[in-house]
């Protein structure tokens, strides 16, 4: 899957999740851009990319990710 | 909203909960307001936030209070002016096995591991005995699920060292304590994290990352249910089914291939899984849930398959077995009108999509499951919970005889050409007093049930029915009421708070079951007497329209009472001016005679 592709499904996950389809996300995008990231919706956030993608973040990568740049390159591994 | 409706897709509510709670809000509904205080020994953030979703589609509004992080116990110990402020409706516990001080260790002897055993529960014992002090609602609090590794084994559950073991004691002690005490539920997570699974449940990850004692993923599982409880609590629970009947409650269809060749019975497979489903549905009568026929069919074909020998349901089972070939949402709808029933009040179960989704879109608020293939069904909709149990009354058993008295009632007044004649008929003996110890469970289960006959709609707990009982500021009848068909148990409540000269008519209530019965004109004239006995000289009585009472928005102009104000919302208020002279109004029903 290509960086284009992955960005395509995420910026639905991020849509849904944050009830906004307005939002756009790219490699630098961090829970500071978008309105309503806190770690609660962290918590839905991750959950809704784990099953777009059918993977699942280990915990130390969770902790590792900065923005979502960091996520994108994880899905290109795993998925 | 069927995404919120069992089985659900878990992720897809996690995912979509900031639009599903905008969509639910965009609705016309009429909401009842509630007031939920949670305390977590835990994250309860998406708790919380998944269980207003299953709330608001079922007609409750809720709003939040949410203790600070893990501090359950000292948000109810010590001084809380925020939660008393925000006086909760209902405050649910939510601790996990991460929560436990004690769990036992090998180095301990079993003396010690008991001494900690009962200060573990007296931990929780304390809360709940403050709660009941300070804050006199119901509560929920959950037991625990099993640990997530077994040091010892299979030994684990024997042994008194075990942490199995341990958690089944500790479990058995609130059950105990739920099952000797009014108003305090239990929430059984150890069976819902069995069904769920206990390692995808107690997920480590969930805990470690966000500190949730439970998987992301089986949050919608634990707020649904929990739901369940509150709307049983609240008085939301569905009360009849609707079955179809080919490949529904048997195999094969009955019209095709005769009642010698339908599927049920001990025969084959397919013939018992539909004995099975059929028993599983028989059980539901002592429960009070009331059982209806909707199919396309002939009648008398309905009525051989329900008869053939192997049949655990017999045509007897049923209240209305409606088997035509009219379309089923005209059948349902005329059900629910003939059983002075909601149609919201049925869960409808049908094998076929095509009906189903005739259902959902012709009327809606009926509970339509999507069933699954006929080995599914009874999981289904038990997990369901349509009909989740938090109070059994003596009168749950009988409900079904009494829908079928009333049937017969109905042929009567069919026959009998003059309504008074009919009403004479009957033979009704009505008892009329104040709120009795005997009564008090199913008078509380009353004001929680009843929706159409209700002018105030306010809802009451068995707690708040027993202070009014004890209490000299109120004057409060209970009716019950029987015939020659049967005896229809306590159908009307009444409650009204003095006021010097002024009785306010805090609750009107009574039973569809005994609409048109004169029984309300029973419970008018016991009123003035015992109001004007403790000299009150005016009734005010109060409509407060919802969704569902419309029937007695003149209810008081009825009773005689004059109009006297109405706001925006409808709202009216009444009076009845307390005086020697009044009339009696029930002429048909002998009160308190023995």
């Amino acid at each position: 899957m290509s960086r284009e592709e992955i960005y395509e499904r995420l910026n639905e996950v991020f849509r849904d999740v944050f009830d906004d389809e307005a939002i756009s996300v790219n490699d630098e995008t961090t829970a500071a851009d978008v309105e309503g990231w806190d770690s609660h919706m962290h918590i839905s956030l991750i959950d809704a990319v784990e099953e777009e993608f059918d993977i699942r973040f280990d915990m130390k990568t969770v902790v590792k990710m900065k923005n979502v740049g960091e996520m994108v390159d994880v899905i290109e591994q795993e998925a | 909203m069927q995404a919120l409706e069992y089985p659900f897709d878990s992720q897809y509510i996690i995912k979509k909960k900031k639009s599903l709670k905008r969509e639910l809000l965009s609705r016309d509904v009429k909401y009842v307001e509630k007031k939920i205080a949670v305390l977590g020994g835990s994250t309860t953030h998406d708790i919380i936030a998944v269980l207003e979703l299953f709330l608001l589609n079922a007609g409750i509004r809720p709003s939040f209070y949410e203790s600070e992080y893990a501090k359950y116990w000292e948000d109810v110990m010590f001084d809380n002016p925020e939660l008393t402020e925000f006086a909760p409706d209902l405050i649910y516990i939510h601790t996990s096995n991460r929560n436990l001080y004690h769990l036992p260790q090998l180095s301990e002897t079993a003396e010690e591991i008991d001494r900690n055993l009962s200060d573990e529960f007296a931990r929780f014992h304390s809360l709940w005995e403050k709660i009941e002090q300070t804050y006199h609602c119901p509560v929920i609090q959950n037991n625990f699920e099993f640990p997530g590794y077994r040091l010892l084994g299979n030994l684990e559950a024997s042994d008194v060292h075990g942490s199995v073991n341990y958690i089944n004691r500790l479990n058995a002690m609130f059950a105990e304590y739920a099952d000797t005490h009014k108003d305090f539920f239990l929430q059984d997570i150890q069976y819902l994290s069995a069904c769920y699974g206990l390692d995808r449940w107690a997920d480590a990850h969930y805990w470690h990352m966000y500190k949730y004692a439970l998987a992301v993923d089986a949050i919608p599982t634990l707020s649904y249910n929990l739901s369940n409880i509150m709307k049983s609590i609240f008085g939301k629970n569905k009360k009849a089914f609707a079955l179809d009947l080919d490949n529904t409650l048997w195999g094969g269809i009955i019209g095709d291939d005769g009642v010698e060749n339908i599927e049920i019975g001990p025969e084959t497979p397919m013939g018992q899984v539909f004995a099975e489903f059929q028993t599983y549905i028989k059980k539901h009568k002592d429960l009070g849930v009331i059982l209806n026929v909707c199919s396309k069919n002939e009648q008398e074909n309905a009525l051989a398959g329900l008869n053939h020998p192997d049949s655990i349901l017999k045509p007897d089972d049923f209240i209305l077995i409606k088997a035509n070939w009219d379309p089923k949402s005209k059948n349902l709808v005329e059900t629910a009108g003939q059983l002075d029933l909601l149609p919201e009040s049925f869960v409808f179960v049908d094998d076929n999509p095509a009906e189903r989704e005739i259902i959902r879109s012709q009327v809606p608020g009926v509970m339509v499951p999507e069933i699954g293939s006929v080995e599914d069904y009874i999981r289904v909709l038990d997990h369901a919970g349509y009909f989740e149990v938090t109070a059994l009354s003596a009168d749950d058993a009988k409900r079904n005889e009494m829908y079928k008295q009333n049937v017969k009632r109905m042929e009567l007044a069919q026959s009998v050409g003059d309504y008074g004649e009919y009403l004479r008929s009957l033979e009704m003996k009505g008892t009329i007093e104040g709120f009795i110890p005997m009564y008090l469970e199913r008078i509380a289960q009353l004001t929680n049930k009843s929706n159409q006959f209700n002018l105030t709609t306010h809802r009451y707990t068995r707690a708040e029915i027993e202070e009014i009982a004890d209490s000299n500021d109120y004057i409060d009848l209970y009716g019950k009421l029987e015939d020659k068909f049967g005896d229809n148990g306590v159908v009307s409540v009444v409650i009204g708070r003095k006021d010097n000269e002024i009785l306010h008519m805090d609750l009107w209530i009574m039973s569809c079951r005994v609409l048109k019965r004169d029984m309300e004109f029973a419970m008018m004239d016991a009123l003035v007497k015992k109001a004007n006995e403790a000299g009150i000289k005016t009734i005010r009585g109060y409509y407060y329209p919802t969704a569902k009472n419309k029937m007695v928005e003149d209810f008081y102009g009825r009773m005689g009472f004059h109009k006297t104000a109405e706001d925006a919302e409808q709202n009216t208020t009444w009076e009845f001016e307390v005086t020697d002279s009044y009339r009696v109004q029930n002429h048909y029903i002998k009160v308190n005679e023995k």
